[in-house]
């Protein structure tokens, strides 16, 4: 299976998603954000970060370089791509998800381990996966999920949420939410869930010497269901 | 402009000082000239109240590469892997403006790393604030936090340890440290000495601005009523761009395209040039017009004494300047050819076709000033009233609940949980432990880190104080199952124009000496801030230590928290009650005086080094130092971690309860082991001569002190999680 991770000036996760996604099995190819051409990949990967420092908007600068043309047609041609917490801002920016990712409710960066709970199963990331809760790791200043009433009502009845904050015993409540997103939202698809955008690092947590290892179930089911 | 005595005063020199450089000229010098001398001769550049003592430290052991004088510090750590790392101050600019002081702290840091080729594995810090009831406290914390984080985090480099205090002493100079360590391979280490002549001169980065300007002087001065005016001194950070610049150097330096390279820090083009230069014996000449600006207009004057942040200094190979500025291009970085290495020994500057800077070179390195400052011995600690009866009537539930909400005790998760950690993958103890560890990325070894500082035991006694920082940081490396390798200080004073503060640093320094030579771990490297002081009122002397360690098999770390009902618990070393100058006579009793405790260098190597044997046998499940709290508090910490409790025994001592669970005594640790193993344990420490008393066992989820005294993890937890929490968010 082959996927890219996309380098923009300023990311930082790439090269542990690249390290991730050997990991379990895939061929992965680092694509530098000037390039044109996306190499064939049967999956594409926005790594978390800083992209162009934040500046303007979190994303919004890396949503308009040269290599996110070639993105967003892999993607509209059901190309499955993920967005991981600066991506996903990233994808906010493009409209290839709907909605926003405000500043954290506490106007603080945090740093923690969390659990979500899988909402919808019916796509390539999450289908076979036996866990319905996973422990992941959020790092992120906007994390704040956010979106109208009429996105909020389009997205719950398409089933677009793929993940919500939750407690260990997969609770969704207020107290579990570490940044104030709509409905605890953690991570939404677009409307034919070949896109994923979600805040959470499943690439911080990939051996038993990290602080979970939850993120192995997650890349391991990924690329069985690709395959 | 004519120079006189007066602008030299007004530029931080001393009369002495300018007539020296006029005598060293032979002539008076023009403006610039007098700028550069007065950025190199300060406090800050120069070291010239401390040169004399530092040179005092043991610098060299097998595993050293690099010792002070470089831009960090350099260890082996076997399969041609090296680690360099450093800590410096950034104490100054963050009380004026404490995010972009804190955050360009921590960017200055990090590029001393990668100057030499090392990319950064872990960040630390040590800030210390005034007291929390301080009308200043709570938003120096929230901007120096905000700040570090906000640095840090964009970087892409996790900050994986720390130590915040709180005293009055720093109501008006709060102390932001900041260390990095970076991961090289040894035949990929980068220096400063420029060689060659002819050689281009390369300035890479971020454009000069007019930030920062005399942000050193500043960082050399006391501070007065008048120190708000002094914000444009502050530099403003652009992580972003030091994220750029990081990648590009790196990739500059899988090459052999660079003869030297030195960042910009403080004194910024001034110190990077002279400093190159001086190293390799030779001269710079520099066409001022070449340097990128982002301003119109900067005269020869601001763009030498700019502080602007992100940029770099390179002697390029001959014919490589195409090469590397396809790189620098790449990351959208200015690149421009400003000069070139001379045999003439001097700086010589040109601006419009004009030298406006004309001086050789060894009279401002060489000749710099150096200060046998006069300085005092401190005075023997004061006796104390502590009367040992009255102990008796505390209630120890009571005492132990408040020391573990004190704000110097209490958890710092509301800090750290602002610091990405866990980036980069390679994490595996966070920060709250003893020390954070992070692998060597794709191989078993992982390297330990800690930074410590003790100020009241350096205020009650320096030399006791000084020794025990190295030893402190010697026993968090240790409790996580880490060879100490090496440490780096920051060394944090008043006003070295006061015999007292001198005195302080000098027997401050003369401890950690003794301390690190004993137990073989030298100092590579380090920084020196005095006149943290405002008007006649300096902070309590505050050395901070940054310890590394190795661990050779990741998988063999120690974590602090309990692991298992019904196994064995331990004290090793001697408890013999010290209680003065503990957090306990301080806070309980309200008691400032007596000395702090005593240090016993045999002890410390002896205990340490045989629980480290222990752990490399495998016989350790759990390891904690014991410092401030004393056992008690060290014991709550593991219970909280470990969510489990533990049934005291009683002390078999002469001394009291009360005593034996709040005294500081030091060269101790509480290891957790296994029944089945307990015959061997108590061996090999019996073999070793370490002295060990029996704690008791760990229990489900209640801490049993005595009969009549117990408290439940949870209420543990409350007490010791709240506090910071609460205060920020009134």
């Amino acid at each position: 299976m082959k996927s890219s991770v996309i380098t923009f000036p300023g990311s930082n996760c790439d090269r542990d998603m690249d390290v991730a996604l050997n990991k379990f099995g895939f061929k992965n190819k680092m694509v530098w954000h000037a390039d044109t051409e996306l190499p064939k990949s049967d999956l594409v990967v926005l790594p978390g970060g800083f992209s162009y420092g934040d500046y303007l908007r979190c994303g919004s600068m890396a949503s308009k370089s040269k290599i996110m043309k070639s993105v967003i047609n892999f993607a509209n041609s059901g190309g499955m791509v993920m967005g991981i917490c600066n991506g996903f801002q990233i994808l906010v920016e493009t409209g290839l998800v709907p909605g926003v990712l405000l500043r954290n409710k506490y106007l603080e960066f945090i740093c923690k381990n969390v659990f979500v709970k899988i909402n919808n199963k019916n796509n390539t990331y999450f289908k076979n996966i036996n866990n319905n809760i996973l422990e992941l790791h959020v790092a992120h200043n906007e994390g704040n999920y956010f979106c109208t009433n009429d996105q909020l009502k389009e997205i719950e009845d398409n089933d677009q949420i793929a993940i919500n904050y939750c407690n260990k015993d997969g609770q969704i409540e207020d107290q579990f939410n570490p940044n104030g997103s709509i409905k605890n939202i953690a991570g939404i698809f677009n409307k034919e869930k070949n896109i994923l955008g979600m805040m959470p690092h499943p690439e911080r947590m990939i051996d038993k010497s990290l602080s979970s290892e939850d993120g192995s179930i997650f890349f391991k089911n990924l690329i069985n269901n690709i395959k | 402009m004519i120079v006189n005595e007066q602008i030299a005063l007004d530029h931080g020199l001393k009369k002495d000082e300018y007539k020296k450089i006029c005598d060293l000229l032979e002539r008076i010098p023009n403006i610039t000239e007098l700028g550069i001398f007065s950025a190199m001769w300060n406090e800050h550049c120069s070291y010239k109240s401390s040169r004399l003592h530092l040179k005092k430290l043991p610098t060299k052991g097998k595993q050293v590469i690099q010792g002070p004088g470089e831009n960090a510090g350099v260890v082996d750590i076997g399969d041609d892997d090296a680690i360099v790392f450093k800590i410096e101050s950034h104490n100054h600019p963050s009380f004026i403006e404490p995010y972009q002081g804190a955050a360009t702290g921590v960017g200055g840091i990090m590029r001393d790393v990668f100057t030499m080729g090392a990319r950064p594995i872990a960040n630390l810090n040590s800030i210390h604030f005034g007291s929390p009831q301080h009308k200043k406290t709570k938003n120096l914390l929230r901007g120096v936090v905000h700040g570090i984080g906000g640095y840090g985090n964009c970087m892409g480099i996790p900050t994986i340890g720390g130590q915040t205090s709180f005293d009055s002493s720093y109501n008006g100079n709060i102390l932001v440290n900041a260390m990095t360590l970076g991961l090289v391979k040894k035949n990929k280490i980068f220096y400063s000495k420029a060689a060659g002549l002819n050689k281009p001169v390369i300035y890479v980065g971020s454009k000069t601005g007019r930030d920062g300007i005399h942000g050193a002087s500043m960082a050399s001065a006391s501070f007065d009523e008048k120190i708000e005016e002094k914000k444009p001194t502050v530099q403003v950070g652009d992580p972003f761009t030091e994220k750029l610049l990081l990648e590009a150097c790196l990739e500059l330096m899988a090459g052999d395209s660079i003869i030297a390279i030195q960042d910009m820090g403080a004194a910024g083009l001034t110190s990077s040039s002279i400093e190159m230069a001086s190293k390799g014996n030779l001269g710079i000449e520099i066409n001022l017009n070449k340097v990128p600006t982002r301003e119109a207009n900067m005269t020869p004057y601001e763009i030498m004494l700019s502080e602007s942040q992100e940029r770099m200094l390179i002697v390029l190979e001959n014919g490589k300047e195409e090469h590397a500025k396809k790189i620098f291009d790449k990351w959208n970085l200015d690149f421009a050819i400003i000069g070139k290495t001379t045999k003439s020994k001097k700086i010589e500057l040109f601006f419009d076709n004009e030298k406006v800077a004309d001086i050789p070179v060894n009279i401002l390195v060489e000749n710099s000033p150096m200060y046998d400052r006069e300085w005092k011995k401190a005075k023997l600690p004061k006796k104390n009233n502590i009367k040992k009866k009255d102990l008796s009537s505390l209630k120890i539930k009571d005492v132990l609940k408040k020391i573990l909400s004190n704000p110097n005790i209490c958890s710092k998760e509301w800090i750290w949980q602002q610091y990405d950690h866990t980036v980069m993958g390679d994490t595996i103890q966070k920060p709250g432990g003893d020390s954070g560890v992070v692998r060597i990325h794709g191989t078993q070894k992982a390297v330990a880190t800690s930074v410590d500082s003790s100020a009241v035991y350096c205020w009650a006694h320096p030399l006791t104080g000084g020794k025990q920082i190295v030893c402190e940081s010697f026993r968090n490396l240790i409790s996580v199952g880490a060879k100490p390798i090496a440490i780096t200080n920051c060394l944090n004073f008043g006003s070295p124009e006061k015999e007292e503060n001198m005195g302080e640093f000098v027997e401050c320094v003369q401890g950690i000496g003794e301390a690190s030579e004993y137990l073989k771990f030298p100092v590579v490297s380090g920084n020196v801030s005095f006149y943290n002081q405002t008007k006649d009122v300096g902070i309590k002397p505050t050395p901070s230590i940054g310890g590394v360690g190795l661990i050779k098999d990741y998988k063999k770390m120690i974590t602090m928290d309990f692991k298992e009902i019904d196994n064995l618990v331990l004290v090793i070393g001697k408890t013999e009650g010290h209680i003065d100058q503990s957090i306990f006579a301080r806070n309980i009793l309200d008691e400032k005086n007596g000395p702090p405790p005593e240090i016993n260098l045999f002890n410390e190597k002896n205990n340490g080094e045989t629980l480290l044997k222990l752990i490399e046998s495998g016989l350790i499940k759990t390891a904690h130092d014991v410092s401030l709290g004393g056992i008690i508090v060290a014991l709550s910490k593991m219970c909280i971690k470990g969510n489990k409790g533990i049934n005291l025994k009683k002390p078999k001592y002469l001394i009291s309860e009360i005593e034996y669970l709040f005294a500081e005594d030091q060269g101790r640790y509480l290891i957790e082991i296994t029944k089945k193993d307990q015959k061997k344990v108590i061996d090999i420490l019996n073999k070793n001569a370490v002295h060990f008393d029996e704690l008791g066992i760990v229990n489900e989820n209640i801490l049993y002190i005595n009969d009549k005294t117990k408290i439940t993890i949870d209420e543990l937890r409350s007490s010791n999680t709240n506090w910071l929490f609460e205060y920020m968010s009134k």
